[in-house]
């Protein structure tokens, strides 16, 4: 075949298009993966090496930790950088990141250590992990246990007695955390809703003394049940501080660690593959279930899952109906000329405007104005603290709304002029008026382009970040937006959001070397809820169509 | 044909004691032969109709008389406005922005052109059925339904006797008794375009006007389609257009012949086959042009 009729047989463009998919596809493929690989080994319990490592000619120290990483640099600059090297041959030298934990004795979670430093590496079964409520990872020898001051075990057998009193201590770690969060939050609230009531009354000149005698009457019943709970609180306190174990760090120093501040003990050196892996299980769900710890770099994500979620959902009920009913109006209703066609070029150009540009109209407009006058309307008896006047939750679904109105629109009026006009013909002519045409036929033929609409809003509103941080997101929400206090959902709040998650404990974290993998963790879950909520969208587009299908004629 | 056992037809109610209709041609063709407009009693009236689709002109100064409960047919070669004309009864032309009509259709007395008629109202009184059949992308029973739903109907059971009815007016009955709830997408063609047909006919209405119903379907299907107009003819008025002149010789009772938007000539079928009053009428029906 010559050249000339290859190319006349389309083949090169095949090649081209084919080329150009697999491109994306390896794209993607790759970019899940590095995020899958770096993330998912996080929660994996590491074996722990034991060093003798040469820091001067005649120094010699132990170190304790995990080996993360590995990199290969000229010898010239690792001598430059001043560290020590026993052998300084070759062009290259090789170092390694070593995880030494202990911060509250070393002050530094991370080293780097050349190769050429390591006298001796040993991996003792005995060596033990303490998962820490602060100050990271602890690595040492168990040596004793303590109760209450008195030792209660000692040696091999302290292994045992501490898992013993850490199963206890978490017991009632967990029951702290429950009555510090929902039954003393439970009357914290109920408290605040009085105060809001006298106000209210003060306010309106209502405030009988008959209605402050029932107020105080309720307060005083808080208070007691407050009382009550603290001196629970006082006892479990004091419990959980009573056991102790005593370690040794890696230069033999002994060291007291209380168990009130442990999550987790345990002896990776000594695990075998099964008990490796129901480790990484359970640190895998704490990660997706439970609160962040350590200024996010430890524990869990679950706020900002539901608050990523919540957010979604609100966004899309918002955005939804507005956009399906603008573009009702642009595409049915509408005399077609030149201020319709300006409409759309500016609807279509409002999907362009950089998302940050949202988040200061929605600081601006919603938050101040629309808040503030909400606010001084609504809830006058809250001033000076504002309610809806300051970043929350609804602000941040609306703003996003806002900016997603666009895509459904456009989305929307495709689906409108996609359906035939004999079916309109065929419903008017049955002595349907326009409107319920529309109703009754036209809307429930184009509500697939609608979820399309809100398939493509949920991809751009999840993955969104800039506009959030002006408009609702923070660092740590102390409260869901949805708890059990009425009226249960709680849209004035503040919330996290796994976004801004990635951004703040890859860049703002005290620690960024500690909390890299969790970035790449969390940022793999962000994807898989994106993913979820597109699923759940795109089933539903699916049924809608098997359902208002038209069969092709 | 029909099974006359289990067949009511359109027209049966309790009172009615006449018998079922089978399609019997040579007894329409004795009756036809009598027919004659002035014995009729009139249902739509067309005094001085002019229709404009902005400048031009599509139909001019139509006057007609349409008999009540026969079937009329209009014929003439593409784009003479028998469509347009068929639309004017019951105002779909409103739906065409730069379309403008001058006029009376008189029906019952009132001109339906007249600002005060809701053609909302009209059009339940004076149903339509499309050149293809469009039926809504729903189960059988609400296609049927639809008309009754508009109207507020829910009540199960008179929905369910309407459709029961308007399905067997349609002949369609005990095609599609025992899957009511599937979509009425899955029908062929010529189900479809009978299910449209149950569905207009399901509102009651007093006029039924019929757009080439059977132009794009099979020979069979057009069969049936024109053995159940011969049967809705005894309880409405029927206006069709169609292309197909041995299909109007064949179901209608009069004939319209138009031409560029002008009514040519218009009498019974009969007549207007076998003894045409005008030139362009003979060339047409023996087929020197279209």
């Amino acid at each position: 075949m010559t050249m000339h009729n290859w190319r006349k047989s389309g083949t090169p463009w095949i090649w081209l298009s084919a080329g150009a998919v697999s491109i994306s596809l390896i794209m993607v493929i790759g970019l899940l993966l590095l995020i899958a690989s770096r993330g998912l080994v996080h929660f994996w319990p590491a074996n722990v090496t034991q060093l003798a490592y040469q820091t001067g000619p005649d120094q010699t120290v132990q170190l304790i930790g995990e080996l993360k990483d590995r990199e290969t640099l000229p010898m010239a600059r690792l001598l430059e950088s001043g560290t020590y090297v026993h052998q300084p041959e070759g062009e290259l030298g090789h170092r390694q990141l070593l995880k030494t934990g202990n911060r509250d004795h070393l002050g530094l979670d991370f080293r780097w250590i050349v190769d050429g430093n390591i006298l001796q590496q040993s991996r003792p079964p005995e060596l033990m992990v303490i998962e820490r409520r602060e100050w990271g990872n602890f690595y040492g020898y168990l040596r004793s246990v303590s109760e209450g001051g008195v030792l209660v075990a000692e040696g091999d057998a302290s292994w045992s007695a501490l898992q013993k009193a850490l199963g206890r201590s978490l017991e009632l770690f967990d029951e702290i955390r429950k009555i510090e969060k929902k039954d003393i939050g439970q009357v914290n609230y109920a408290l605040e809703q009085l105060r809001l009531k006298q106000r209210k009354l003060e306010l309106n000149d209502q405030l009988t003394p008959d209605a402050l005698a029932k107020i105080d009457d309720s307060r005083a019943e808080q208070e007691a049940a407050y009382q009550l709970l603290m001196g629970r609180l006082a006892v479990l306190y004091r419990e959980i501080g009573r056991d102790s174990v005593t370690a040794e760090l890696m230069d033999g120093t002994q060291v007291e660690v209380p168990l009130s501040t442990m999550v987790r003990v345990y002896q990776p050196n000594a695990m075998n593959l099964p008990r490796k892996i129901g480790h990484y299980l359970s640190k895998a769900w704490e990660f997706v279930s439970d609160e962040p710890r350590e200024a996010n770099t430890e524990g869990g994500v679950f706020p900002a899952i539901f608050g990523t979620v919540l957010m979604v959902l609100i966004m899309s009920l918002m955005a939804t109906p507005l956009g399906v009913v603008a573009a009702i109006y642009l595409h049915e209703y509408a005399t077609q000329g030149w201020l319709t066609r300006t409409i759309r070029i500016a609807v279509n150009n409002l999907a362009g405007v950089p998302s940050i540009v949202y988040g200061v109209f929605g600081l601006g407009f919603f938050v101040y104005f629309l808040g503030g006058n909400l606010d001084a309307l609504f809830y006058p008896e809250r001033l000076p603290a504002p309610t809806f006047g300051t970043p929350g939750m609804m602000w941040a679904s609306l703003t996003l709304a806002l900016m997603t109105l666009p895509v459904v629109i456009v989305s929307t009026e495709e689906g409108l002029s996609r359906i035939p006009s004999s079916i309109r013909e065929g419903s008017l002519a049955l002595g349907a008026t326009k409107a319920e045409t529309l109703w009754r036929t036209v809307l429930p033929m184009a509500s697939p382009a609608v979820m399309t609409g809100m398939i493509l809003a949920i991809a751009r509103a999840a993955g969104e970040v800039a506009p959030l941080m002006l408009v609702g997101v923070v660092k740590l929400a102390p409260s869901l937006a949805i708890d059990g206090n009425a009226p249960f959902l709680h849209l004035e709040r503040k919330f996290m959001h796994l976004g801004f998650h990635i951004y703040d404990v890859g860049f703002q974290s005290p620690n960024v070397e500690a909390a890299r993998p969790l970035v790449y963790a969390t940022a793999l879950l962000l994807v898989l809820v994106i993913l979820v909520l597109n699923i759940t969208a795109i089933t539903i587009r699916n049924r809608l169509r098997e359902k208002h299908r038209l069969l092709e004629t | 044909m029909k099974d006359d056992s289990i067949s009511p037809g359109p027209g049966s109610r309790p009172d009615d004691q006449t018998p079922t209709h089978g399609l019997d041609i040579s007894v329409l063709k004795r009756e036809r032969t009598t027919l004659s407009l002035a014995d009729e009693k009139i249902c739509l009236e067309v005094c001085d109709l002019n229709l404009y689709y902005g400048e031009a002109q599509a139909l001019y100064n139509i006057n007609m008389k349409l008999p009540e409960k026969k079937v009329t047919a209009f014929i003439g070669p593409s784009g003479c406005g028998k469509s347009t004309l068929l639309r004017c009864f019951n105002r779909m032309n409103d739906l065409v922005d730069i379309c403008r009509i001058e006029g009376e259709i008189l029906l019952d007395g009132k001109n339906i052109n007249d600002r005060a008629i809701n053609p909302a109202e009209l059009r339940r009184q004076v149903g339509m059925v499309f050149q293809k059949p469009n039926p809504f992308p729903k189960t059988i029973y609400e296609n049927v339904a639809y008309g009754l739903r508009l109207r507020g109907m829910n009540d199960r059971r008179v929905l369910d006797e309407v459709v029961e009815r308007s399905l067997r007016g349609a002949a369609l009955w005990d095609e599609v008794k025992d899957r009511l709830n599937e979509n009425a997408l899955g029908m062929s063609g010529g189900q479809q375009q009978r299910l449209v047909i149950a569905r207009a006919i399901a509102i009651e209405p007093a006029v039924l006007l019929l757009d080439e119903p059977a132009s794009a379907l099979d020979p069979i299907s057009t069969l049936k389609i024109e053995e159940l107009i011969a049967e809705l003819k005894e309880q409405y008025t029927l206006l069709i257009v169609t292309h197909n002149m041995q299909q109007a010789a064949r179901v209608s009772d009069y004939t319209a012949f138009m031409y560029l938007g002008k009514l040519i000539e218009y009498g019974s079928t009969d007549e207007l086959f076998t003894a045409p009053r005008e030139k362009q009428t003979e060339d047409y029906i023996t087929g020197r042009y279209g």
